[in-house]
């Protein structure tokens, strides 16, 4: 059977992947971010996941405001990356996954989570900082990923209870299905920020240090806040946190918080980092 | 409907400034294209004349007037494809929206990352 092996979670900054690419990671603004990976990178060499599940939001790139999914999945065996309109380098189409994909698909869907289901989806930042940051030399053609998008760019957004429960729909998905696969969770973005308005720079260190502590000992606690919560106390695009609610509650088995990094700003944004190690 | 607390200094993009702002939303989501960015900077009034947007709207645009963009139901995601084009980054348009210089909203950042202000 499949099993979830870990949840990761971790920033989505274009930023990182400018920095990226024009090597920066040593620089004294980036070097406090980058040195929370190596010990996530080391485990995933050690311990290869054959499939991500990677809960991401899209800006603009897939879907725009015209038809806009709440909760979308990928189906597809391969995502293309293509220009996002502002500078930040196209990469390398990622490997997707279509068995597993599919048997999700159904099973949300007989469960009352009625996903947008995508046969063709172009990935934005959101998925691929993520991926070039664990795997830097973008040698991850070989891992199998299903991207999850979730709208956190125009109200209504779903509320994190919501997510969370899809996590956990996806949890009993993934386990259930009959073939030996090791797959690892991601959830991406956060933690506080705010792009627009007078308010724009808002980072709550409180409020990210809170959120990943009870990531780990009680995401229920998360999941109770509103989405008007969220923005008061994690700032209008802090909702990205819905993501590390939907991983969360994808594992209901023996948690071990094996590694942390929280780091603020990266460009207007705060940063966390955690590996949990999931069993049963 | 239960609507979203106000916050201060935050233009929460519903359904409202989404039907609002369609159309400056679409211009800028264009901006993803080369060919479309090019065609942008040949001719920004015409170009937003070619996606309908409103005076108030192509007035913003022309100005840089990112809280006047907002206003007009501008999404940031959006909004960030615009800022693209004059080579400005999320801190220069942080400056400009809170009426700092770049230097004053880096170190404000940095200060709230370490638990101040």
């Amino acid at each position: 059977m499949a099993k979830i092996t870990a949840g990761i979670t971790t920033s989505h900054i274009p930023a990182i992947g400018v920095a990226m690419d024009n090597n920066l990671e040593e620089t004294p603004y980036f070097k406090p971010f980058f040195d929370g990976y190596p010990p996530v990178r080391q485990w995933l060499h050690d311990n290869p996941p054959d499939v991500v599940v990677l809960f991401y939001n899209d800006h603009g790139l897939e879907f725009f405001l015209d038809r806009k999914p709440t909760f979308a999945m990928g189906v597809a065996d391969k995502y293309e990356n293509a220009d996002e309109g502002w500078g930040i380098a196209t990469i390398p189409p990622i490997t997707g996954e279509t068995e597993l994909s599919w048997h999700i698909a159904t099973h949300l869907i007989e469960n009352d989570f009625d996903m947008t289901v995508c046969q063709e989806m172009k990935v934005d930042h959101g998925c691929t900082v993520p991926m070039s940051v664990m795997w830097p030399d973008k040698n991850y053609s070989h891992i199998k990923v299903i991207p999850v998008a979730i709208n956190c760019e125009r109200h209504p957004m779903p509320n994190p209870s919501r997510c969370l429960a899809l996590g956990k729909e996806f949890g009993k998905a993934i386990e259930s299905f009959d073939q030996d696969l090791n797959v690892v969770l991601f959830g991406t973005g956060g933690m506080s920020h705010q792009l627009d308005g007078q308010r724009a720079g808002f980072i709550s260190r409180e409020f990210d240090l809170w959120c990943m502590d009870k990531l780990i000992t009680d995401p229920q606690a998360i999941a109770d806040l509103s989405i008007s919560e969220i923005i008061q106390r994690g700032g209008a695009q802090g909702v990205e946190i819905n993501m590390w609610l939907a991983m969360r509650g994808a594992m209901h088995g023996n948690l071990k918080l094996l590694h942390s990094n929280y780091y603020a700003p990266i460009s207007n944004t705060a940063t966390g980092l955690q590996l949990i190690e999931h069993s049963h | 409907m239960c609507p979203l607390t106000p916050v201060e200094g935050t233009y929460h993009f519903d359904g409202k400034m989404s039907n609002k702002g369609y159309a400056l939303n679409k211009m800028c989501y264009s901006l993803n294209a080369a060919e479309c960015r090019e065609e942008f900077s040949k001719d920004e009034k015409a170009y937003c004349e070619k996606f309908g947007l409103n005076e108030a709207q192509t007035a913003a645009i022309l100005n840089r007037d990112i809280i006047g963009l907002l206003e007009a139901g501008g999404s940031i995601y959006y909004l960030a494809k615009f800022a693209g084009q004059l080579k400005l980054n999320m801190q220069d348009i942080g400056a400009i929206q809170t009426g700092m210089t770049v230097e004053e909203f880096k170190a404000m950042l940095v200060q709230r990352g370490q638990g101040n202000g």
